[in-house]
């Protein structure tokens, strides 16, 4: 009797409860899914444009921000996906991420009319690397960044360096050396050091790891200790002992040598950096730090990234941002179709124009808008060095192989011919789980 | 002491023996509870440091037995992060015995404001670990800091965090600063376990400050001393939250802590960091033994149940 009022009472409960979790599975408000998109900071405004444009009657996409550092936002992610996420549908990956994520099955690839969709002609090939796993596709490639070397054409001049052909690392040391001018570069402990090891040592011919094994995570064959690597060092080491080095060499990342460039007096720089600087130095006119007037920008000029070895074509690097999509996630096809809704053309054509992230199609750096926002030539060196860029080892392990290789070739200055076969050794340790990071 | 408790029921009548079972099940459930929680983890990090184990490739998981223990007892990173904990353990837990005995005499002795100033001195305690390697990481910057300002013999752009002794100068700063007071408050609580006539004898046999200090007080304070030794030298040994926060491990003043986390955490890897957890706890075990050892305390003594 007494049993009565209160399994009513349970019963009411439990069906509103029920009720209450069905309406939320299904998004609330009107009913509709939510996507959760998870993005890094970069061009945070026309990410929030791309999700509120590419929502739709069935979904509307959701931003969640992530950490600012690499290694967060990988750490952040990952733990989601090993505990299984229902939550996270969208997510945007640094490339270096999408083995390590493709090989735990945290990402749904692409398949059918979708992957070609995804991955046709047009995506250029540096960037469709990126998300090729175990000849599936993984990922979408939302935007594309590279490496050029940007110069003061003054200094070029006055060295004699005739850059319209390709130059290589000693050149460009040389003529900083012999001018007063520095070189700038990324060396202090952290990825973009990695990011020019590679290249150098990509440049020469050679990998950190066999690229036809480096998918077989520990088992892949270290090929660091070689001719290349032995190069790639000798180029670190001239740099380090040269005047050209400049003074936080050890600590420089990719702001710290922006300012040499347009110094109060002297002659400027040769600096390897990422796609970005072109809007940057163009936001800076006439502030500090920027070139002086309009006559001082027209003084930045650009070339393909530098040779390690004269007469063999670099390999410029490779970042960027690819969209993969949860493997766990409640809504796979609606998820799929938002991914490639925010990695089109019309996508890539807003991300470049308004923050300056370049595209990974062609048919984007050939778009009137992008014509109108940078010069033509450096539209072409962009994508022509994203289509004949070299990525980084395409390791499941990838985290531990970039520590492993820092740990070794930090300091810059202390980088010797004997760098090669220590690091490869350490390497080996590591990969076979002989040793501590 | 033992005397004072003697007149009281003999230890095996009946009531005492109803009583241990009534105290018995009024602990069990938390005790299952404890087992619950603290043993399941102790008992999986056991079982997963028996693997070669990567989060990010599960399906290669690979019994390798005590192969991860090898890894780590034989690696140069393993031994160079002990010494800096066990040096910085030494360090902080000898500086705060020195203050925090000082601190603890004052809180003994004051007779104004006693509420006041023993609340102050317990401040720092009660700020979050956090909180303080922030603070003293600002202290000690060389853009916005005043520790350069007010040192004499060091200059204004001095980078405290571009070296490793420096670095961990201030990591140990901030620690001693923030658990000194928890060390007084214990060493309060030896302090006035020494009984009064006592000392008033002392005084009266012409015993200087000095002779008292060493004669009566400090040897009638050792269980209360090796109490807060050990409390802080374990602490101490698990130390983390200031290395995270005011070095992230830079320039090798990581701590066998930290280094356990980036396995774990930032590399996922499961076998190796339980086996370094593993150890950690070890470690903590021979930390206690040598010092329960070291004062020849019985911890029976300690608890005042002799």
């Amino acid at each position: 009797m007494a049993l009565g009022p209160l399994r009513r009472i349970v019963t009411g409960v439990v069906g509103v409860t029920l009720a209450a979790s069905v309406l939320a599975a299904c998004g609330g408000g009107g009913g509709k899914p939510t996507l959760n998109w998870y993005i890094n900071p970069d061009g945070q405004v026309t990410l929030n444009q791309l999700a509120k444009d590419c929502s739709t009657d069935d979904y509307s996409i959701k931003i969640q921000l992530l950490p600012a550092s690499a290694t967060d936002q990988r750490t952040q992610l990952a733990r989601r996906l090993a505990a299984k996420d229902s939550s996270t549908d969208l997510m945007s990956l640094d490339p270096v991420f999408v083995p390590e994520f493709a090989n735990a099955k945290w990402l749904a690839p692409f398949e059918g009319d979708l992957a070609n969709k995804v991955l046709d002609d047009d995506v250029l090939k540096g960037a469709a690397e990126t998300v090729l796993w175990d000849d599936k596709v993984v990922a979408a490639p939302q935007w594309a960044n590279t490496q050029v070397v940007w110069y003061r054409r003054s200094l070029a001049e006055a060295a004699g360096l005739d850059m319209t052909k390709p130059v290589t690392w000693d050149q460009v040391i040389d003529a900083a050396s012999e001018n007063d001018a520095t070189v700038g570069v990324q060396a202090n402990k952290y990825e973009a050091y990695v990011v020019w090891i590679n290249a150098l040592i990509q440049g020469a011919g050679g990998n950190i790891l066999d690229p036809s094994t480096v998918e077989d995570g520990r088992d892949a064959k270290v090929t660091i200790d070689s001719e290349a690597g032995k190069q790639a060092a000798a180029i670190i080491r001239k740099l380090a002992d040269s005047p050209a080095a400049q003074p936080d060499f050890s600590t420089s990342n990719e702001g710290t040598s922006l300012g040499q460039m347009f110094p109060a007096d002297g002659a400027g720089e040769f600096m390897t950096n990422w796609t970005f600087v072109y809007k940057n130095y163009e936001g800076l006119i006439g502030k500090p730090g920027g070139p002086k007037d309009k006559a001082g920008f027209e003084d930045l000029g650009w070339a393909r990234y530098p040779q390690t070895v004269e007469g063999e074509e670099s390999k410029p690097p490779i970042g960027g941002i690819d969209i993969g999509v949860g493997a766990y996630s409640k809504h796979l096809d609606f998820a799929q179709a938002a991914a490639v809704c925010v990695t089109d053309a019309k996508a890539q054509t807003a991300l470049a124009v308004n923050e300056g992230l370049m595209p990974s199609r062609q048919s984007v750096y050939d778009s009137a808008e992008l014509a109108k926002a940078y010069p033509a030539d450096l539209l072409a060196l962009f994508s022509q060095s994203v289509d004949s860029g070299g990525p980084r080892p395409k390791s499941a392990f990838y985290s531990q192989i970039s520590s492993a290789v820092q740990s070794r070739w930090h300091s810059p200055t202390s980088v010797g011919p004997s760098t090669p076969a220590k690091s490869a050794a350490f390497l080996k340790a590591v990969l076979s789980g002989k040793a501590l990071l | 002491m033992s005397t004072a408790t003697a007149p009281q029921a003999p230890p095996d009548s009946d009531r005492s023996r109803a009583e241990g079972r009534l105290a018995r099940k009024l602990v069990a459930p938390a005790l299952v509870l404890m087992l619950l929680v603290t043993a399941f983890p102790m008992l999986r990090a056991l079982y997963l440091s028996l693997f070669d184990y990567s989060l990010t490739a599960p399906d290669d998981r690979t019994f390798v037995g005590l192969a991860n223990y090898g890894t780590a007892l034989s690696d140069g990173l393993f031994w160079r992060d002990t010494v800096t904990t066990v040096a910085i353990m030494i360090i902080t837990v000898a500086f705060e015995l020195v203050i925090g005995f000082a601190f603890a005499m004052v809180m003994h002795k004051v007779i104004f404001a006693r509420g006041v100033i023993r609340t102050s001195i317990l401040i720092p305690y009660g700020v979050i670990t956090v909180v303080s390697g922030f603070a003293w990481q600002f202290a000690f910057s060389n853009t916005n800091g005043f520790v350069n300002g007010w040192l004499p013999f060091i200059g204004d752009d001095f980078n405290w965090f571009a070296e490793r002794n420096s670095s961990l100068i201030a990591i140990m700063a901030s620690e001693i600063w923030k658990t000194t007071p928890f060390m007084s408050l214990l060493l309060l609580a030896g302090l006035a376990q020494v009984s009064n006539d006592m000392l008033e004898a002392a005084k009266v046999d012409g015993a200087t400050w000095w002779q008292r200090l060493y004669k009566v007080i400090l040897p009638n304070m050792r269980a209360a001393i090796m109490v807060a030794v050990l409390f802080r030298a374990l602490d101490a040994y698990r130390i983390f939250d200031n290395i995270f926060v005011m070095t992230a491990g830079a320039n090798a003043t990581e701590s066998i802590s930290f280094l356990t986390y980036r396995q774990v955490i930032e590399q996922f890897q499961l076998g190796i960091g339980s086996a370094l957890s593993v150890l950690l706890f070890l470690s903590v075990l021979v930390v206690a033994y040598v010092i329960v050892k070291l004062f020849k305390v019985n911890l029976a003594d300690a608890r005042q149940e002799g």
